[in-house]
């Protein structure tokens, strides 16, 4: 069969080969080159080597962005796995409703970042007003939270449903057998349950932490930043730097924080997932 | 246990669970309500009272938003783009990786990781050389920002895909090339009614993706021409020094309508979908 498939090779893989040559391998190949480069568009690129790293690596505005990115990134995997996971628990104990409540628990997944921003960006000086504080705009520590509350709003029920499709994986009779053994409800959640739902947590995980590393919309909506770039993620400081900033240098340093920025995404996802497989195990 | 106190356990835990789903539809009951309201009656502190019937604007700025804010134009871009795109992803994914998967060359074999690869790169990393590379091929309409988003897709797309080839077993495929199907007869006839599952969840994840990105169409489309729905919300609130609250509740309204009711109509197959999509990823 693989004699006849290879003759029309082409037909099956071109179209996507060509699209993922123009939609991302030559814009790859062609960013890494241009983040050793002065530039204001892609034709007038000047070598200059690691200045543009340096750079980057100097800019109080990045550090800080990639302190508060971090700060943003624990917490968010921390509540919404804890949360999604009581939440799985919950609705898998027969209980009434139990498939309206899933529909509404994932609802908000389906709304885009930028939509979602400015209804809880509406909510939260609401809030804030009622108790006096200063709004959204000159308020970090409530720019902090209010990202936060919004992940978990919105995420919270897309980790719920890959948890419930988990703890119904878990057999019935292993669950059983550990109650013979007079295992504790709370035992068997510890020593049954979690080990057999690694492969879940492993994704869950993976899909919060890259979420939040690449956070923008949500964070452009919602403070876009502010005050004095205080609450800027890393994704929206080097948006920023591409496009918010005058002068020909500012592109390059741009450049030179993606490819940072991207190392580190690849890095410690690449990282997550080796160390929660490893914890997986086999019923 | 005794059943009493099974029954009050349950009973507590509804009662949770009905606190929680209030607290859920809360945000867009209340921006709902907000839409409702003349624009003088919309301020930070009162966003959480309803309205008296003197502050009740009814639908005004619903139709404010639709024929001042071009939010049917917006619609129809977004509809056009999220609608080519899916198609060209889901037609040309699942050809690419049933051959990668069944063709098993070196070459092949780096294809698949590069398209693993592609899955985790952030989108700053290529947003600046992609929106160039898109006006330099004219790529930068409606009608054909598709191609881009073939092109960025791909990765998730092929990864999903290939997931379920594998574990099809291949002696259907060659029974059906013996009996005389040319490949493409074989992949259109007999493989993709197989891949049915699958290409609901491609669908679905690509459908929520590229329905609701921002970033990718304001760097590649002309904001001058063409608004999608994200760039139009984020036009209407970023772009003046006074906003207009009121269209701009009714456009957020307007835009979470289309897709709760594609939700509740499908919402068995996107759940489904997004499971099955979760443990193959």
């Amino acid at each position: 069969m693989e004699k006849a498939l290879k003759k029309y090779g082409w037909i099956f893989v071109l179209p996507t080969l060509l699209a993922f040559t123009i939609g991302f391998i030559v814009p790859f190949i062609e960013g890494l080159y241009l983040s050793f480069c002065k530039f204001t568009t892609v034709g007038n690129a000047k070598f200059i080597g690691f200045g543009n790293y340096v750079s980057a690596l100097t800019d109080p505005l990045f550090l800080r962005s990639a302190g508060f990115t971090i700060a943003v990134t624990i917490v968010n995997i921390l509540a919404i796995n804890i949360l999604a996971f009581a939440l799985a628990m919950a609705l898998t104990q027969k209980l009434k409703g139990t498939n309206f409540f899933r529909t509404i628990f994932f609802m908000p997944n389906l709304i885009g970042g930028i939509v979602l921003g400015y209804i809880w960006q509406i909510l939260i000086n609401g809030v804030l007003s009622l108790c006096g504080q200063p709004l959204l705009k000159l308020n970090p520590t409530a720019g902090y939270w209010g990202i936060i509350i919004l992940m978990c709003w919105q995420q919270i029920g897309y980790m719920m449903i890959i948890y419930i499709a988990g703890l119904q994986n878990v057999p019935d009779d292993l669950v059983e057998a550990a109650r013979i053994d007079g295992a504790t409800d709370w035992q068997i959640l510890w020593k049954v349950k979690i080990p057999m739902m690694m492969p879940s947590i492993t994704i869950c995980v993976f899909l919060t932490l890259t979420n939040s590393l690449k956070l923008f919309d949500q964070n452009l909506a919602l403070t876009n930043g502010e005050p004095n770039h205080m609450t800027d993620m890393l994704a929206l400081n080097i948006y920023y730097t591409f496009y918010g900033r005058a002068g020909a240098a500012w592109k390059g340093i741009g450049q030179a924080k993606s490819v940072i920025f991207s190392a580190v995404v690849i890095l410690i996802g690449f990282w997550q997932l080796r160390a929660t497989r490893s914890k997986e195990v086999q019923a | 246990m005794t059943k009493e106190k099974s029954n009050a356990k349950q009973i507590i835990l509804f009662i949770v669970m009905a606190i929680l789903a209030v607290l859920w539809i809360y945000p867009v009951f209340m921006i709902l309500v907000n839409s409702l309201k003349l624009e003088s009656a919309i301020s930070t502190s009162t966003v959480f009272n309803m309205p008296t019937a003197s502050e009740m604007a009814g639908f005004a700025n619903y139709a404010n938003a639709i024929n001042s804010q071009g939010f049917l134009k917006s619609l129809g871009y977004s509809t056009l783009i999220t609608i080519t795109s899916v198609l060209a992803i889901i037609i040309c994914c699942s050809m690419c990786a049933w051959y990668i998967t069944r063709v098993q060359t070196k070459f092949n074999n780096f294809l698949y990781y590069l398209f693993v690869f592609s899955m985790v790169v952030p989108f700053q990393m290529v947003m600046f050389t992609l929106s160039q590379t898109a006006d330099q091929l004219k790529l930068n309409t409606p009608y054909n920002i598709w191609v881009i988003y073939l092109g960025f897709g791909a990765g998730l797309a092929v990864f999903m895909f290939a997931g379920f080839v594998k574990s099809i077993p291949v002696e259907i495929e060659e029974a059906a090339m013996i009996d005389g199907c040319n490949p493409i007869q074989t992949f259109f006839k007999v493989v993709m009614p197989i891949l049915k599952p699958t290409l609901v969840s491609v669908t679905i994840l690509q459908a929520m993706w590229i329905w609701n990105d921002y970033l990718l169409p304001t760097l590649v489309l002309d904001i001058t021409k063409y608004k999608t729905i994200p760039m139009l919300i984020q036009y209407l609130r970023g772009s003046y020094g006074k906003v207009s609250m009121g269209p701009m509740m009714a456009s957020i309204i307007m835009t979470i309508i289309p897709i709760i009711i594609v939700y509740i109509l499908g919402q068995k197959h996107i759940i489904k979908g997004v499971a099955a999509g979760a443990v193959k990823g």
